[in-house]
């Protein structure tokens, strides 16, 4: 992978890539046999209205012709002759399975506009043009937009559809010990429900922060983890942290701005930095933390949503 | 000021693009990942020596505009993945954070 080229990688690239031929080609082709004579091609170009067509024998490929061959042929006075005699033979094609990307490239390279589509036997299966590659990116633009627009929709609508005196969501989360790999990847996916619901990036962002820090938590001091459980309620949400890790010897002194009692090794990752508590304290409307040596610790968490209209400026101004 | 703009003038090394035309609102820079948690803002570019998969996990919390890592220092193959995954631009400087800080400042990237 190279700097420049993954610079210009965009989703529209992306997508060109994705792209197969076959999604995106015709499929009823008009074609003709080399033993057709140029008048009859001349009528298939009248009734069908085309410029041209690929010329097949049996399953396969072998010529195509086109309008300026019918020309030169009434020139000559050879509308008796064979298609066979006046197609261009040795047709260059694209595979039906390549990528929509070297269908760009081939067209950019020889400067056709259309080419004749066949699978890995050669047997014809389809035609190709520039028209019909926009006209797939446009189509598979619109359905990923669309889809993910529907998910959104119905997620975020899950509280008004399903009625109750009170109704809650409840997500559970297991988080390994000492799994620095696996660390963040519980809060990445509440962050991510509390968007797909509706939340706005200010609460989600808070929220986020908070259960990446009780999570690390986990990770960090506890060898057999622990489990996370996230209660979404349409105003606020709840979070419980909980282990049967080591327990915390002073919660006072555990509070206190630099205080770690992570090891080395562990700090060196750029954890340990004996912040965790104090950013959920900053990021959380309130927070609770039980914990007994030996037994385990328990941290709740509250966020209030604000209401999407009046959302008051308050925890966010310190994030 | 872009991501792109700052890529070109500091002849960055993109590691993923993620949202690469994204503006960027101010910069960032420490090791300290619960620091960065506290501090960095949305959008923040935040320059750090440390490039495991948690960076990614960082920046995608935070909607961090990229990541800069410094002193030449790769990232494993999982922290490319993860950040391709959450869109996390990662980029690369052989310079010191200090020299990139340096730089950025220059450029006008402040870090209110």
């Amino acid at each position: 992978m190279t700097d420049h080229t993954t610079v210009e990688v965009s989703k529209l690239q992306e997508l060109v890539y994705e792209l197969r031929i076959e999604d995106v080609m015709k499929r009823e082709v008009v074609t003709v046999t080399p033993q057709a004579s140029m008048r009859e091609f001349k009528e298939l170009l009248r009734l069908k209205r085309i410029s041209g067509a690929p010329v097949v024998e049996g399953d396969k490929l072998v010529g195509i012709i086109s309008l300026e061959d019918l020309i030169k042929a009434l020139e000559d006075g050879q509308m008796d002759n064979l298609v066979g005699s006046k197609m261009t033979s040795g047709v260059e094609t694209l595979f039906s399975d390549d990528s929509a990307v070297q269908a760009v490239n081939r067209m950019a390279r020889f400067g056709y506009g259309r080419f004749p589509v066949v699978d890995r036997s050669g047997k014809l299966v389809g035609i190709l043009t520039r028209g019909d590659i926009l006209r797939g990116l446009l189509r598979r633009l619109e359905v990923n937009y669309r889809e993910e627009e529907i998910q959104r929709y119905r997620a975020s609508h899950i509280f008004q559809d399903i009625v109750s005196d009170r109704t809650s969501l409840i997500l559970r989360y297991r988080v390994r010990g000492k799994d620095f790999r696996q660390g963040g990847a519980a809060s990445s996916k509440i962050k991510r429900a509390i968007e797909r619901l509706g939340g706005g990036p200010p609460i989600a962002r808070r929220v986020g922060v908070a259960a990446y820090e009780a999570e690390m938590n986990l990770v960090i001091h506890t060898d057999q983890g622990g489990e996370m459980e996230v209660e979404i309620q349409p105003d606020r949400v709840y979070i419980l942290a909980e282990d049967q890790g080591p327990g915390i010897s002073n919660i006072e002194q555990a509070l206190q701005p630099g205080f770690s009692t992570a090891p080395e090794w562990i700090r060196e990752m750029g954890f340990g930095a004996g912040m965790g508590l104090l950013n959920i304290k900053h990021c959380t409307d309130g927070m609770k933390l039980d914990s007994k040596l030996g037994v385990g610790t328990r941290l709740e968490m509250w966020f209030h949503i604000p209401p999407p209209e009046s959302a008051p400026k308050q925890k966010e101004d310190l994030l | 000021m872009t991501i792109q703009e700052i890529v070109n003038k500091l002849g960055l090394q993109v590691i993923t693009p993620g949202d690469i035309e994204q503006e960027v609102t101010g910069g960032y820079a420490a090791d300290l990942l619960s620091c960065v948690m506290a501090k960095a803002k949305a959008g923040n570019v935040w320059v750090t020596l440390q490039a495991h998969p948690n960076v990614v996990a960082v920046a995608s919390l935070l909607n961090l505009a990229a990541v800069i890592i410094s002193e030449g220092i790769k990232p494993d193959l999982e922290t490319v993945e993860r950040a391709q995954e959450n869109r996390v631009t990662l980029l690369g400087s052989p310079q010191t954070t200090f020299a990139v800080v340096g730089e950025l400042s220059k450029l006008g990237v402040g870090g209110a």
